[in-house]
């Protein structure tokens, strides 16, 4: 297994910090979240890979057949679940912030300060 | 006795359920009854398990998949006298928050019970998990349930600007435990914490190790609010509704600091790691901050927001002396800081409701008849500057003696006096507000910012009564007989890997203790002495505050807090690079 995924890991993980960091809108800033979270994804996929191996599905498998972690897998797919709900939060926090306030720039907002 | 550890956590989650399904088809005053006794059998519960964990503790592996030769395939809850105690105390401060909820929220309760006793369920699974990802899962779904609590009053901008900062600040930092707990499983193969400190014993650190525990670090650290991951902290709390404040205070940033000793000792010992040092460092830096942030607030929810910044800044300094008895102090400390930061959010929650605001200014000897009040205030900010035993005191006296004894003599002033600054900005306050002390204007303090106040006509005397319990149990946490020695032992089990691993892994149970003396720690001279200055300092910079405004320049300071959420991002950032790079400098 190259190094190579985890380097794009690594890098969507830079990106994703760097759009949070610039970003003047409340749902960019989301979808540069799920950018951020993308990148873990794909590190606990590519620790579980394993070279030749098939899916973790035993039924019908002889004994012995090479397969990737199961366990990774189902880390990521808590994890999508865990974060699809905190997106959907800060969604419709945008979405009230705009009723409120008409902007979603969080530079905007300036009520919380000092 | 381990059907008991699920409990605190299926009580919470099935009453939200049975709250939310109930809604319109049960009596409000059932459903009611139904929250608030959940909460109280959760603390109830929460007890039950500290004395089991004193004999011969508990482990309970879900679905029967027991470790086979110590390697561990299930998820395993395990009891140990600090999560329990954090699930008693969790329990406590819910029960109380929704009991106080019940007059000072009306519109859309059955939402708020929800989301509480989810909060609740959560904190409680984090205290007890003993399984790296489900840490993860506990804290992420404390963090949904506390975001829309955040945001729960939702007609200004205040609020969802504060709940968007914690959200954002927040998740990012579960990501970065996420990131870790991979790495480390990339490592050790195991995501139970036992296993994987068994694993990584005996072998040198290394860089993916030191990564490993920097990303986990950072992201708990996020949670605690320790600088520079401190910010998003004053804008959730300060628009946050009363009764959430109390839980967030109480129990929800401490546990942060659970899950950085926790995953320290349990796994990340074995490899070798030199954390204490900058541990100590952060703590004093946040307290120093915190305090001094605390000082400029005129917002009396920032305020306190600010002294749970400072508190959990001393705190991690007990944490970082890597003792039994520094995490003693630590425990001890955020039993008292928890209960009296609670209470005193409370208070503020009846300022509110009778005055309709939280600015030091405008209040201005505006509550002049409320002496119940004024007397639980007090005796609040006293509590949590430490004077001798009261309150923080026991805390300190342990970590200055923790300090001590790992030759980091040079702290204990720094967190006293940061101590002291927290609370000379609460008594500052309570002497303008409660007497009409001092000025009326004072150009050091932040500008002023709304508030959203209840409903006109809210009965005050049983949140007042609310209020004063919470602050009345942490001014008597220091002359509780036998918690000092309790507290201890309780540091002994955390600290203790081998056995803890020996425990879990093997099912040996826990040495029996021998019986806990009940007797009053007399701290020492120098803790007393370390007391009574800071007291007295508190005082003096509460009268310098009143009569004699300081002329200091401190824009930089604030502006440092813009509330933008990519400042934060970018901080979270810097904080997580500096944790990695000095760990990785002092890692041989």
């Amino acid at each position: 297994m190259s190094f190579l995924p985890y380097a794009i890991a690594a890098w969507i993980c830079l990106v994703g910090l760097y759009g949070i960091v610039t970003s003047r809108n409340l749902i960019h800033l989301a979808v540069c979240l799920t950018v951020t979270q993308s990148s873990t994804y794909l590190l606990l996929l590519s620790i579980g890979y394993v070279r030749g191996g098939g899916p973790p599905i035993f039924a019908g498998v002889a004994l012995g057949t090479t397969a990737v972690d199961p366990v990774v897998q189902a880390l990521t797919l808590t994890d999508i679940v865990v974060s699809v709900t905190v997106i959907a939060l800060i969604l419709a926090l945008a979405l009230d912030v705009h009723h409120t306030s008409g902007t979603i720039d969080p530079d905007e907002m300036g009520e919380l300060s000092g | 006795m381990s059907w008991m550890l699920p409990l605190p956590v299926v009580v919470p989650l099935l009453a939200a359920a049975v709250v939310v399904a109930g809604d319109r088809l049960l009596p409000g005053r059932l459903l009611d009854a139904v929250g608030i006794g959940a909460a109280a059998s959760v603390c109830a519960l929460g007890i039950a398990l500290m004395l089991v964990s004193e004999r011969g503790g508990a482990v309970q592996w879900f679905g029967g998949w027991r470790p086979h030769a110590g390697l561990a395939i299930g998820i395993a809850f395990v009891d140990d006298p600090f999560g329990a105690g954090m699930i008693a105390l969790a329990g406590a401060i819910v029960c109380v928050a929704l009991l106080y909820s019940l007059t000072y929220l009306t519109e859309a309760a059955r939402l708020f019970d929800t989301l509480m006793l989810v909060c609740l369920g959560a904190l409680c699974g984090f205290a007890v998990s003993g399984d790296l990802f489900n840490l993860f899962v506990w804290l992420e779904l404390a963090g949904v349930a506390a975001y829309a609590l955040t945001g729960f009053e939702m007609r200004d901008i205040g609020p969802l600007q504060g709940s968007v900062n914690f959200a954002i600040t927040n998740t990012l930092g579960g990501y970065l435990v996420l990131t870790g707990l991979a790495l480390t499983y990339a490592r050790t193969g195991a995501l139970n914490l036992a296993q994987i400190g068994r694993a990584l014993a005996g072998h040198r650190p290394d860089g993916l190790v030191v990564v490993a525990f920097t990303l986990i670090a950072a992201g708990f650290l996020c949670k605690a609010a320790v600088v520079p991951f401190h910010f998003w902290l004053a804008d959730a709390y300060a628009v946050a509704p009363a009764p959430v404040c109390a839980v967030f205070a109480g129990v929800m940033t401490d546990i942060g600091l659970l899950g950085v000793a926790r995953v320290y000792w349990t796994a990340f010992s074995a490899a070798g790691l030199h954390i204490g040092g900058l541990l100590v460092v952060l703590g004093v830096v946040s307290a120093l901050l915190g305090g001094t942030m605390a000082y400029l607030q005129r917002h009396l929810k920032r305020m306190l927001a600010y002294s749970v910044v400072c508190h959990i800044g001393i705190m991690l300094a007990g944490i970082g002396l890597l003792s039994p008895r520094g995490v003693a102090g630590a425990a001890d400390m955020l039993l008292a800081h928890g209960l009296a930061t609670a209470g005193l959010f409370l208070a503020v929650g009846v300022v509110v409701a009778r005055l309709r605001s939280v600015d030091e200014l405008h209040l201005h000897g505006r509550a002049a008849g409320m002496h119940a009040l004024a007397v639980v205030w007090t005796l609040g900010a006293l509590a949590l500057v430490g004077v001798p035993y009261l309150g923080d005191y026991l805390g300190h006296a342990e970590i200055d003696a923790a300090a001590n004894a790992a030759g980091r003599a040079w702290a204990p002033p720094f967190l006293w006096i940061a101590g002291a600054l927290a609370s000379a900005a609460l008594l500052r306050a309570g002497a303008r507000i409660f007497l009409g002390a001092g000025r009326r204007h004072d150009p050091l303090l932040s500008p002023e910012m709304k508030e959203t106040p209840p409903r006109r006509g809210t009965r005050t005397r049983p949140l007042l009564a609310g209020s004063g319990l919470l602050v009345g149990l942490a001014a008597l946490v220091s002359v509780v007989p036998g918690l000092a020695s309790r507290s201890e032992y309780g540091g002994e089990r955390l600290v203790g890997r081998a056995a803890y691993a020996a425990h879990v892994l093997d099912g040996v149970p826990v040495a029996r203790v021998p019986r806990l003396p009940f007797s009053l720690e007399a701290g020492s001279g120098e803790s007393v002495l370390y007391g009574l200055g800071a007291t007295f300092l508190a005082a003096l910079l509460a009268w310098i505050g009143l009569y004699r405004p300081l002329r200091i320049p401190v824009g930089g300071l604030k502006a440092l807090h813009s509330g933008v959420v990519g400042d934060y991002v970018m901080w979270v950032v810097v904080g997580t690079a500096l944790l990695g790079g000095v760990w990785a400098v002092t890692m041989r």
